[in-house]
């Protein structure tokens, strides 16, 4: 199994992220355009390949007259921000309350549990639109809704990892060695529980960036000038009969990434996980 | 089951819904922003906002506010919606009808179309076939709901207009039904007229909700047919000369069936978290787009209405899993 290498899925699915993450870095060098500039004269151009439309703006113009590349490019900032974030910070929380609840169960594990099954009876994305109109909209707000809700996704998976591996042999040996639980906990258990956290965490930065395109497109994420790709996507369905292009561009590229994402994690569960296959 | 797990288990459910109470009051009242302020439009008076903080309650202790709210909703008292100038559970209600349908069809849809898969799966195991549904599986459960409702209005509602794209039914039908089910109501009724219109406006938004799912279905149960095709009964049953199909269908399912079950119960309650956006994607006149608008219009007492009313939603599909895994199981049934 070790000796396959590195699968297919996991390197298509790796070059699209490191792309994105070019994109995102070098947005000032890449774009075409100021993503935020108006041109009424300009507005609704379709893509380049088509007739009717101007050099330069390679995948057309939205109804202001925008450079949907530029946008498109600029977009992803926001997406990677939010799927680095939100994802990390969904994970450590997650993570930790997973080690703390498998690894010493009794109590903390009964509370721990309690809280995720309450948190499990809310619909994710209703609970997400709540937090973000309670909090304020903005990306601040937007991170902090998917990290607050998101948590019990690897919650419950860690914590039923670090019980299989509290159980194993090496885990008593290092008891009778002397060393302290704590101690265990992080430089023992947490190691082999680490694959499975990075997977869940690939999958959870996907579904971080669908719930931002959701947040943006109901207008509840940042501005609605900046360009996220879900108020491109919110813009496009109001243009659809118009100018498909608004639409279709970012909808592309949300595919490739949640794919994407959720391909990387299957690949890593593929290479290094034969227990989660 | 016996009487001893079964009280532990409502005591469960109480706990669990009293801690969602717990939660949606906190989030409502004492995260950051005063709700006060999210009610009155900019510019209000402070005799304005004193009287309403009273209205609300608002000048009492925290403890005693929580008191005094849960109790109202515990006499179904869930206050007056601000936009909409009704009884929220009224209008809660009224909606409710209509996300149950959606949700319903969906369900249909992904559980027809996950067991087909999985069986045609199993029968052309380790064939083409099988890598073909094992990849539509993976594309089908990688995209969001969200995506696939874009997808289907760009493809079938606009490229090639075969469905209508938003709305539950066409404004030119005039519906004076009893009930907000429309859509047993007219199947009761034999309306053809209607449920043609209410089946055409459901298709594209049900389909996007049950393709995730169906693709879960899938896997689960192709997974668990494998495991249980290679057991001495199912052998005995083809050495009988059963063919493959009535092998798969009447003796390798019903032991096939439990582990899916369980795993459509968690999932059905993602599909009816679901509904928040591809109804408001659809203009789907149910509880999801009813409940964006209320944040949108910052309608406080609506929104924590339908989030109550999901919450409750989900506990009770879980229980109905519960009792249908014990029902299904032998091994259960006599706790």
């Amino acid at each position: 199994m070790a000796e396959r290498g590195i699968p297919f899925r996991l390197w298509l699915a790796g070059g699209w992220l490191m792309l994105l993450c070019a994109a995102a870095l070098l947005a000032p060098l890449i774009a075409p355009h100021d993503p935020l500039a108006q041109d009424l004269f300009l507005e609704r151009l379709p893509p380049v390949w088509l007739p009717g439309s101007e050099p330069g703006y390679y995948l057309g113009t939205d109804s202001l007259g925008r450079d949907v590349l530029s946008r498109l490019v600029y977009g992803t900032q926001i997406a990677l921000v939010v799927a680095i974030l939100a994802g990390g910070a969904a994970c450590l929380i997650g993570s930790a309350l997973g080690l703390i609840a498998g690894y010493f169960g009794g109590w903390p594990d009964r509370i721990i549990g309690r809280i995720v099954d309450i948190w499990m009876s809310f619909p994710p994305v209703l609970f997400a639109i709540l937090l973000v109109a309670v909090l304020g909209t903005g990306l601040h707000s937007v991170i902090i809704a998917i990290a607050v809700i998101d948590w019990t996704r690897f919650c419950r998976v860690v914590r039923a990892e670090t019980m299989t591996q509290a159980r194993m042999d090496y885990v008593d040996s290092a008891l009778v060695i002397g060393r302290s639980r704590g101690g265990i906990l992080l430089k023992e258990v947490l190691p082999n529980v680490l694959p499975t956290i990075g997977v869940l965490l690939s999958l959870e930065m996907g579904i971080a960036v669908i719930v931002e395109a959701i947040l943006s497109f109901v207008n509840l994420s940042i501005s609605s000038d900046d360009p996220t790709w879900g108020g491109m996507i919110a813009e496009g369905r109001t243009q659809i009969h118009f100018a498909w292009w608004v639409l279709v561009f970012p909808m592309i590229v949300l595919f490739f990434t949640v794919l994407s994402f959720s391909q990387f994690g299957e690949g890593l569960k593929d290479r290094f996980d034969p227990v989660l296959k | 089951m016996t009487l001893r797990s079964l009280l532990g288990r409502l005591l469960n459910i109480l706990v669990t819904l009293f801690g969602v109470a717990v939660v949606v009051f906190v989030v409502i009242r004492v995260a950051p922003g005063n709700p006060i302020a999210m009610m009155l439009p900019p510019g209000a008076s402070e005799a304005d906002i004193d009287r309403l903080r009273a209205l609300y309650g608002l000048d009492k202790s925290l403890v005693e506010q929580f008191v005094i709210w849960l109790g109202g909703i515990l006499r179904g008292d869930f206050g007056t919606s601000i936009s909409l100038r009704q009884d929220v559970l009224g209008v809660v209600l009224g909606r409710l009808p209509a996300t149950l349908e959606l949700a319903f069809a969906a369900l249909v849809i992904a559980v027809v179309l996950g067991f087909a898969l999985a069986i045609l799966g199993t029968r052309r195991r380790q064939s083409a076939t099988e890598g073909a549904i094992d990849l539509w599986n993976g594309i089908t459960l990688s995209i969001p709901d969200f995506l696939w409702g874009l997808l289907f209005i760009l493809v079938l509602g606009v490229a090639i207009p075969l469905f209508p794209v938003s709305g539950r039914i066409s404004p030119r039908i005039d519906i004076d039904y009893v009930t907000n089910f429309y859509l047993f109501e007219s199947i009761l009724r034999f309306d053809g007229a209607v449920l043609r219109d209410l089946l055409a406006h459901m298709a594209l938004p049900a389909i996007a909700l049950g393709l995730p799912l169906s693709a879960v279905i899938a896997q689960v149960l192709k997974q668990s047919l494998k495991e249980v095709m290679g057991l001495d009964y199912v052998m005995l049953a083809r050495a009988n000369g059963f063919g493959e199909f009535a092998v798969i269908w009447r003796e390798a399912m019903r032991n096939a069936m439990l582990p899916t079950l369980t795993l459509v119960g968690v999932q059905f309650t993602f599909l009816i978290g679901g509904t928040v956006i591809i109804e408001k994607l659809f203009s789907y006149e149910g509880l999801g787009n009813l409940a964006i608008d209320a944040v949108i219009n910052r309608d406080l007492p609506l929104i924590q209405g339908i989030v109550l009313l999901f919450s409750v939603l989900f506990i009770a599909i879980n229980i109905v899993v519960d009792l249908a895994y014990a029902a299904l199981n032998p091994r259960l049934r006599h706790g």
